[in-house]
C-alpha cells in the first residue's frame, strides 16, 4: 500500500505543483492518477520514488515512512515506466533489461536468463534479445521499458503515461497486454495518464486531479461514471458515461437467436438458402466468425475479401457494453455473439440488449458512500 | 616537379639519421601524441564533469570560441618568448611548444566530451536514475558511453589540429616534419618543402583512420547504426490465419 499524507510539492517560483494530497493506492491493485496536462500527476508520481522531494507531508509505503528510507534502496524496490521508455541506447534489449538484476549483483548468466524471460512475458520474441533499442518500433520499445522495470521483481510499479506515444491499435494492445500481465503479477501500480478512457479501462481506482494538483475525486470507474462528483470531473469524464459504464456490467445468459451459417467458398446458391432478410454469416472450420454478407450480392463462391467489414463480435457474459455494440454494428442488425472459444453461438438483437439494461437495478447507485 | 619530389621522398638517404624522414616522423607523431594524451587527461574528465552537472558550461562555450579565435604560431612565439628564458637547454623550447599543443587540443576534446554528455536522452538519464543508480553510475554506465561517439570526434578533432601545429612548432626547435618545410624554405630547396608538407597531411590521414578504428571498436552499435544485419526468424509470419471481418470485443 502507497499512502499520501497531505503531501505538497511547491517550487521556488510560488508554483503549487501539488498541495496538500492525500489518497491511498491499494497493495495489488492499479490505482490511475488521471487529469489534464500541469496538474501534478507527474510530481505527485515521481514523488513516490522521490525523484522529487515533497515540500511537505509524508508517502508511505506499507507503513514505512519513504524519507526516512535509503533513496537508492528504495527505488531498487520500485520499477518506473515512463513515456518514451528511456532504454539504454547503447545496451542490447537482453543488456537493458538486465540493467536492475546487475546493479543488484546478479551475475551476469542469471541476469541474462530472467531478462529473457521478461522478453516473452511482454510479448517480445527472443529473436529481439541481441537487437539495440533503435532497431524497435516505439511500442516494442514500451514493451522493454515495461519488462526492465519488472526485472528485479518490485512489489511497486511507477508508470508515468507509459502507453501515450504510441499508435491507438498499438495502445490498445499494450493496455490489453498490460492488464493480463498485471492479472498474474499483482503488483501494487500507480499509473498516471491524461486520458479518462485508459484510466477507466485500466484503473481499479481512479483518482481525478485538477490542477494544483487537487484530488478531485477517488472512485472505482464504474462508480466514478455513475457520479461525477462535480462539474469538473463530470466535463472531463466526457461524454458517453451511460454507454461507456456498461463495461464494468456483465450479460446475463440472453436466450440467443439461432443462425444457419455458411463457410467461405459457398456458393451463391447456398447463401440465398441460409441467408434470413437477406443476411447470411460467414464462418471458418471452428465456426469463429469470419463476417457477414449480403446473399443478393453473391454471384460466385465466397471470398474474404467479399465479407462486409466493420461489425463487432461479442463474448457470451463478457460485458454489457460490448454485447449492444455487436447489436448496434451488425451489418444485419443481429449482434454476434461467440463462447470463450470464439466459435459462433448465436445472435442478439439491439432491443433485446436494452430491455435487459432497462430491467437492471442499477447497483452502482447503491452504497454511495461505501465505495466513494 | 612531381617527380623531384618522388624522388626526393624515395631516397633512401632522407630516410636515415637522427634528421631523416624516420626519425622527424616518430619525432613528430611522439610529440602530438603526448600532447594530445594530456589534453585528453585534461579535457575528458573535466567535460564529463560540466556535462554531467551543468556547473561551468560558459567555460565550454567560451573556450571552443575563442580557441577558434587563437592564432597558433601567435601562441607558440609568445609561449617561448615567455616561458623559454625562464628554463634551460631543451626544456625551454619543448615545454612552451607542448604548452600550446596542449592548450589547442582541449577545446575540441572538452566541447565534444560535453555535448556527448549533454546530448544523452533525458529519458535514459531519468529511468537509470528511477531504478537507483547513483551520479556516478549514471555517468559510467548511461551517460560516459552515450557520450563516446562525440568524444572520439573530439579527440580526432583535436588530433588533427595538433599534427597540424606541430609542424610550425619546428620554427622554435621543436624537430618533427616541420623541420623540412623550414629547412627547405631555407635553402629553396622546393621538394623538400614539399615533400615534408605531403608527409605531415599523410600522418594525418593515417592517424585520423587509426582513431576512427578505434572508435568503431569502443562505440556500441546501438548508437552508431552499424547493426549486424541479423535475419530475425518471425514465428508468425505465415502461419497468421486469414483476419476475420469481424472485430472482437474482448
Ligand atoms: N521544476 C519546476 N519548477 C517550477 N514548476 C514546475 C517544475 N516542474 C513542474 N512544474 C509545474 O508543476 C505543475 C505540475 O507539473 P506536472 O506534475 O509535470 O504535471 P502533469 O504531469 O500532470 O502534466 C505544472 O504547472 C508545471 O509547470
Ligand atoms: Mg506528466
Amino acid at each position: 500500500m502507497i499512502r499520501f499524507d497531505s503531501v505538497s510539492k511547491h517550487y521556488p517560483d510560488g508554483t503549487k505543483a501539488v498541495d496538500e494530497l492525500t489518497f491511498e493506492a491499494p497493495t495489488g491493485q492499479i490505482t490511475v492518477l488521471v487529469g489534464p496536462s500541469g496538474c501534478g500527476k507527474t510530481t505527485s508520481l515521481r514523488m513516490i520514488n522521490r525523484m522529487i522531494e515533497p515540500s511537505g507531508g509524508r508517502i508511505w509505503i506499507d507503513d514505512q515512512d519513504t524519507s526516512t528510507m535509503d533513496e537508492t534502496e528504495l527505488r531498487r524496490g520500485i520499477g518506473y515506466v515512463i513515456q518514451h521508455a528511456g532504454l539504454f541506447p547503447h545496451r542490447t534489449i537482453v543488456a537493458n533489461i538486465a540493467t536492475v538484476p546487475r546493479l543488484l549483483g546478479w551475475n551476469r548468466a542469471r541476469a541474462e536468463a530472467r531478462a529473457l524471460e521478461l522478453l516473452e512475458r511482454v510479448g517480445l520474441p527472443a529473436g529481439f534479445a541481441r537487437r539495440y533499442p533503435a532497431q524497435l518500433s516505439g511500442g516494442e520499445q514500451q514493451r522493454v521499458g515495461v519488462a526492465r522495470a519488472l526485472a528485479a521483481d518490485p512489489p511497486v510499479m511507477l508508470m508515468d503515461e507509459p502507453f501515450s506515444a504510441v499508435d491507438p491499435v498499438v495502445r490498445e494492445q499494450l493496455q490489453d497486454e498490460f492488464l493480463r500481465l498485471q492479472g498474474d503479477l499483482g503488483k501494487t501500480i500507480v499509473f498516471v495518464t491524461h486520458d479518462i478512457d485508459e484510466a477507466i479501462k485500466l484503473g481499479d481506482r481512479v483518482a481525478v486531479l485538477r490542477a494544483g494538483g487537487h484530488l478531485a475525486q477517488l472512485a472505482d470507474p464504474a462508480y466514478l461514471l455513475a457520479h461525477p462528483v462535480d462539474d469538473f470531473v463530470a466535463d472531463f469524464l466526457g461524454k458517453d458515461r451511460g454507454y461507456r459504464a456498461l463495461s464494468f456490467q456483465g450479460s446475463p445468459a440472453f436466450s440467443l437467436t439461432q443462425e444457419q451459417t455458411v463457410p467461405l467458398g459457398a456458393t451463391p446458391a447456398q447463401a440465398a438458402g441460409a441467408a434470413r432478410d437477406g443476411w447470411v454469416l460467414v464462418v471458418d472450420a471452428s465456426r469463429r466468425p469470419l463476417g457477414w454478407i449480403e446473399s443478393g450480392r453473391v454471384k460466385s463462391p465466397i471470398k474474404p475479401e467479399m465479407l462486409h467489414r466493420g461489425g463487432t463480435v461479442a463474448t457470451v457474459g463478457g460485458p454489457l457494453r460490448n454485447v449492444l455494440d455487436a447489436a448496434l454494428s451488425s451489418p444485419s442488425r443481429r449482434g454476434v455473439m461467440v463462447d470463450d472459444e470464439g466459435a459462433f453461438v448465436g445472435t442478439i438483437r439491439a432491443h433485446e440488449v436494452l430491455a435487459e439494461i432497462e430491467e437492471r437495478a442499477r447497483p452502482e447507485l447503491e452504497d454511495q458512500e461505501a465505495r466513494a | 616537379m612531381i617527380n623531384r619530389i618522388f624522388a626526393w621522398l624515395t631516397d633512401g638517404a632522407h630516410w636515415q639519421g637522427y634528421d631523416g624522414i624516420a626519425a622527424r616522423l616518430i619525432e613528430h607523431l611522439g610529440y602530438s601524441l603526448i600532447a594530445v594524451l594530456v589534453a585528453a587527461l585534461i579535457a575528458i574528465p573535466l567535460g564529463l564533469y560540466i556535462g554531467h552537472t551543468g556547473h561551468g558550461r560558459f567555460l565550454v562555450v567560451n573556450l571552443a570560441g575563442a580557441a577558434r579565435a587563437i592564432p597558433s604560431l601567435g601562441l607558440l612565439l609568445l609561449a617561448v618568448l615567455w616561458l623559454g628564458p625562464r628554463f634551460n637547454g631543451d626544456i625551454a623550447f619543448l615545454l612552451p611548444a607542448g604548452l600550446v599543443l596542449v592548450v589547442l587540443a582541449i577545446p575540441p576534446i572538452l566541447s565534444g566530451a560535453y555535448a556527448g554528455v549533454e546530448g544523452v536522452d533525458p529519458d535514459a538519464r531519468d529511468a537509470a536514475k528511477g531504478m537507483g543508480m547513483g551520479g556516478s553510475q549514471v555517468l559510467r554506465h548511461v551517460e560516459l558511453p552515450c557520450a563516446l561517439p562525440l568524444i572520439m570526434s573530439g579527440i580526432r578533432a583535436g588530433t588533427m589540429q595538433v599534427i597540424a601545429t606541430a609542424t610550425i612548432a619546428a620554427v622554435v626547435g621543436l624537430g618533427g616534419l616541420g623541420r623540412f618545410l623550414i629547412d627547405g624554405l631555407a635553402v629553396r630547396d622546393t621538394p623538400q618543402t614539399a615533400s615534408g608538407a605531403i608527409l605531415v597531411a599523410l600522418l594525418a590521414l593515417s592517424v585520423d583512420m587509426v582513431l576512427a578504428m578505434v572508435q568503431a571498436l569502443i562505440v556500441s552499435r546501438g548508437l552508431t547504426g552499424r547493426y549486424k544485419r541479423v535475419k530475425t526468424f518471425d514465428p508468425d509470419a505465415g502461419v497468421t490465419p486469414p483476419a476475420p471481418a469481424l472485430q472482437h470485443v474482448a
